[in-house]
């Protein structure tokens, strides 16, 4: 029961918070050997940006590896010598970015922050000269305007949450009467059968409405998500989320005999794809050919488009049609098959 | 000496003759380690970009062809109505709408400036980041291209530029693999440790068989530690087989540092995860137990370890718990051993934390464990 529950929030909070893309509070050196206007006034614009603790120290090149090896600094800004005079005598100064690439991510992230930063700079010298031909951009970011990394981890730690505890539990719970031996007395009883095995996954319906509910809340009260579109809209896909992941779950308890081999069906074999094949860890579209191809089967997939359409986008069914189709579509085909496979007798 | 032989002769012979349990520990960490790291890749490219082009000018078709040129972007759309191009945004088809309004190339020649639109899709924030500062730098380049076009040589204004010069160290083509097989590797060699170890004692409470092994004048640290060593070796086997088998000789990753050090810090970590997977067994009554704790701490483990996302950037409270988080010690010795070539002088840090948690587990799990139930 504990688990029931207070996984889902548990994981809804710590994930939504801790989990972003974001590069904040990364230590940097600045090498400045040159010490004039024009390095300190990037050095300002960098020491204002909340996505570095700038440290100053003239670290030669085995020093750098120093400390890149111990792992705390992660980027080194080198000024050379009479920065100020080339660029404003010869037009043309450098600078140099020394990234520790082990992570690729933050070495990318933050060499773009690093550069706009002084491209910023850079264009406000081109204003105050007055040059012609001049083109402006204006950039809007749309949906997201503060670039949180929330708005897009949440939708996926819902699907990634609802999605996980739904079959885990129907799988085992089922699978655990038949190990006890308690699935004969109810199969021998004038029910019919398939009614049994149905009203096992009910209660887990209902149940995991009530954690949909919760961790809405949760989202929009703590994590600052504000749902765009109709509430009504997502309970309903939501709903039709959960019976997908229910009929799954009852598929694999038909499927298996031991709580064991269950359990490891649905957590084993579920989590990682489960986390890496939805497309909110890491973009689908970046993937080989044969993943993305393979995620198209994730429920969790078309769970994550859904969600983000809705809460994110504010957009209403004539845009998830198509998605709400697959999943109906998915939810019958597990039915079906464990229908089939459903077995009056026991061995 | 000879109790713990024959408690060792016992779990191996138990732990062989299940063979598939056996065959999920040989296939799940190699076939994991071959997918995933193909998958888990955050290089930003394939940009979808559509083109709103109002101007149908000379100008407009060169900056189009400009941004195309440069790699980064493919074009879902080059079309006359921002309205389109929103919708195409909605339905996740574009990532980037670039707007070029009507009369650009007239407005820029005869008024010196003119304004340039972009809309970006900024759900995903980092990629939206990526795509917006890729495609000012071509806009900004396609400036200067017109600029020494239009104007005569000796009147282009000489504007003062600062080239950035960017290197990147350890990892000098941003390869994503090397960065991730080691981290893999590490959630993987957990799992299969915390999980197994977790299941065995309480399958024997389920069986009932720990009521035999109990009324036995066997100690209580003889039995845990017979508990324990069949799992390191296995563990460590298992290590071995992804650093040389999947991940050198598939990925060609050939660690910088030494393998010693790597080594000896898997055989004081394994002890620690062990100990974790003992401390839970001590707490269930049922499998159905402790595989649900054991899964409860592998997600935060693997969310919460920076394999994925940088420990750094989480809120302070959230970095105190990956700090409690044996397996993000893991995967930093991997990273620096492999990638930087760390040496036993950087990392001491890290094995002292590691030496606490794996002293603080086993007394935990050997104080928790009682004989009688």
């Amino acid at each position: 029961m504990l688990l029931l529950f207070g996984m889902p929030i548990a994981q809804i909070v710590l994930f939504g918070f801790a989990l972003t893309n974001e590069i904040k509070n990364t230590k940097i050196v600045i090498c400045d050997y040159s010490k004039d206007i024009s390095t300190r006034a990037i050095i300002d614009k960098l020491e204002v940006s909340k996505n570095f603790e700038i440290e100053r120290a003239n670290l030669s090149n085995i020093e750098i590896e120093k400390v890149f090896k111990e792992g705390i600094v992660k980027l080194v800004v080198v000024f050379p010598p009479d920065f100020n005079n080339d660029l404003h005598r010869m037009n043309k100064a450098q600078v140099q970015i020394i990234a520790d690439a082990t992570d690729p991510n933050t070495a990318t992230t933050l060499n773009m922050y690093v550069s706009n930063i002084i491209a910023g700079y850079q264009r406000e010298l081109l204003q105050d000269q007055n040059i012609p031909y001049q083109i402006e951009t204006e950039m809007r970011m749309i949906y997201n305007p503060e670039l949180k990394g929330s708005t897009n981890f949440v939708p996926g730690v819902m699907a990634l949450v609802l999605f996980l505890i739904s079959v885990l539990m129907t799988s085992v719970s089922i699978v655990r009467e038949k190990e006890t031996g308690t699935m004969e007395i109810l199969l021998v009883s004038p029910f019919n059968p398939l009614l049994v095995v149905i009203s096992k996954a009910i209660p887990y319906f209902f149940l995991s409405l009530i954690n949909l509910s919760v961790i809405l809340i949760l989202s929009v009260y703590l994590l600052d998500m504000s749902i765009q579109g109709s509430v009504f809209l997502i309970f309903a896909e939501s709903s039709l989320f959960i019976i997908t992941a229910l009929s799954l779950g009852l598929l694999i308890s038909n499927s298996t005999s031991s709580q064991m081999a269950a359990m490891l069906i649905s957590l084993v074999g579920m989590l990682l794809p489960t986390v890496i094949l939805t497309g909110f860890m890491f973009p689908l579209e970046n993937m080989p050919k044969a993943l993305q191809i393979i995620s198209n089967v994730v429920p969790a997939k078309w769970y994550y488009i859904i969600a983000k359409s809705i809460m994110i986008k504010g957009l209403g069914i004539s845009a998830i049609w198509k998605e709400t189709l697959i999943l109906l579509g998915m939810t019958l085909f597990f039915l079906f098959v464990s229908i089939k496979k459903f077995k009056i007798r026991l061995t | 000496m000879r109790t713990l032989k024959y408690l060792l002769q016992k779990e191996f012979k138990q732990i062989f003759r299940d063979s598939t349990i056996l065959k999920l520990i040989m296939v799940m960490p190699v076939v994991q380690l071959l997918i995933m790291p193909l998958a888990a890749d955050y290089e930003i490219k394939n940009i979808n970009i559509t083109i709103v082009d109002n101007d149908r000018s000379t100008f407009s078709q060169d900056l189009t062809s400009k941004i195309l040129a440069s790699g980064y972007f493919r074009l879902t759309g080059y079309i006359n109505s921002f309205q389109a191009g929103f919708k195409q945004m909605e339905s996740d088809e574009t990532d980037l709408i670039l707007e070029i309004p009507q009369h650009f190339e007239k407005n820029l020649v005869k008024e010196n400036r003119e304004k340039l639109f972009v809309a970006v899709n900024a759900i995903n924030g980092t990629k939206a980041m990526v795509g917006s500062a890729y495609v000012s730098r071509i806009i900004a380049e396609f400036n200067q291209n017109i600029r020494t076009e239009l104007l005569p040589p000796s009147k282009i204004p000489g504007a003062p530029t600062i080239e950035i010069v960017s290197a990147n160290w350890f990892n000098r083509f941003l390869n994503y693999q090397v960065f991730m097989v080691p981290g893999i590797l590490v959630i993987l060699v957990t799992m299969v440790g915390a999980f197994m170890c977790a299941v065995n004692i309480v399958r024997e409470k389920e069986v009932g068989t720990i009521e035999q092994i109990n009324v036995t004048p066997i100690k209580k640290h003889l039995f845990i530690l017979g508990k324990l060593i069949p799992f390191w070796i296995i563990g460590m086997f298992v290590f071995s087989v992804g650093l040389f088998l999947v991940s050198r000789l598939i990925y060609g990753i050939v660690p910088e540092g030494s393998v010693w050090v790597l080594y000896s810090f898997l055989a004081v970590y394994l002890l620690a995860v062990l100990g974790l997977g003992l401390i839970i067994s001590t707490y269930a009554n049922t499998q159905q137990q402790a595989m649900s704790l054991a899964f409860f701490f592998m997600m935060i483990f693997i969310l919460m370890g920076g394999l994925f996302t940088s420990i750094d950037s989480m809120p302070e409270w959230a970095q105190w718990i990956a700090r409690l988080n044996p397996v993000s010690y893991f995967i930093d010795v991997m990273r620096m051993v492999v990638m930087k070539g760390s040496g036993f002088g950087d990392i001491k840090k890290h094995f002292l934390i590691m030496a606490g948690f794996t002293v603080f587990f086993n007394t935990w799990a050997i104080i928790n464990y009682k004989k009688t139930s």
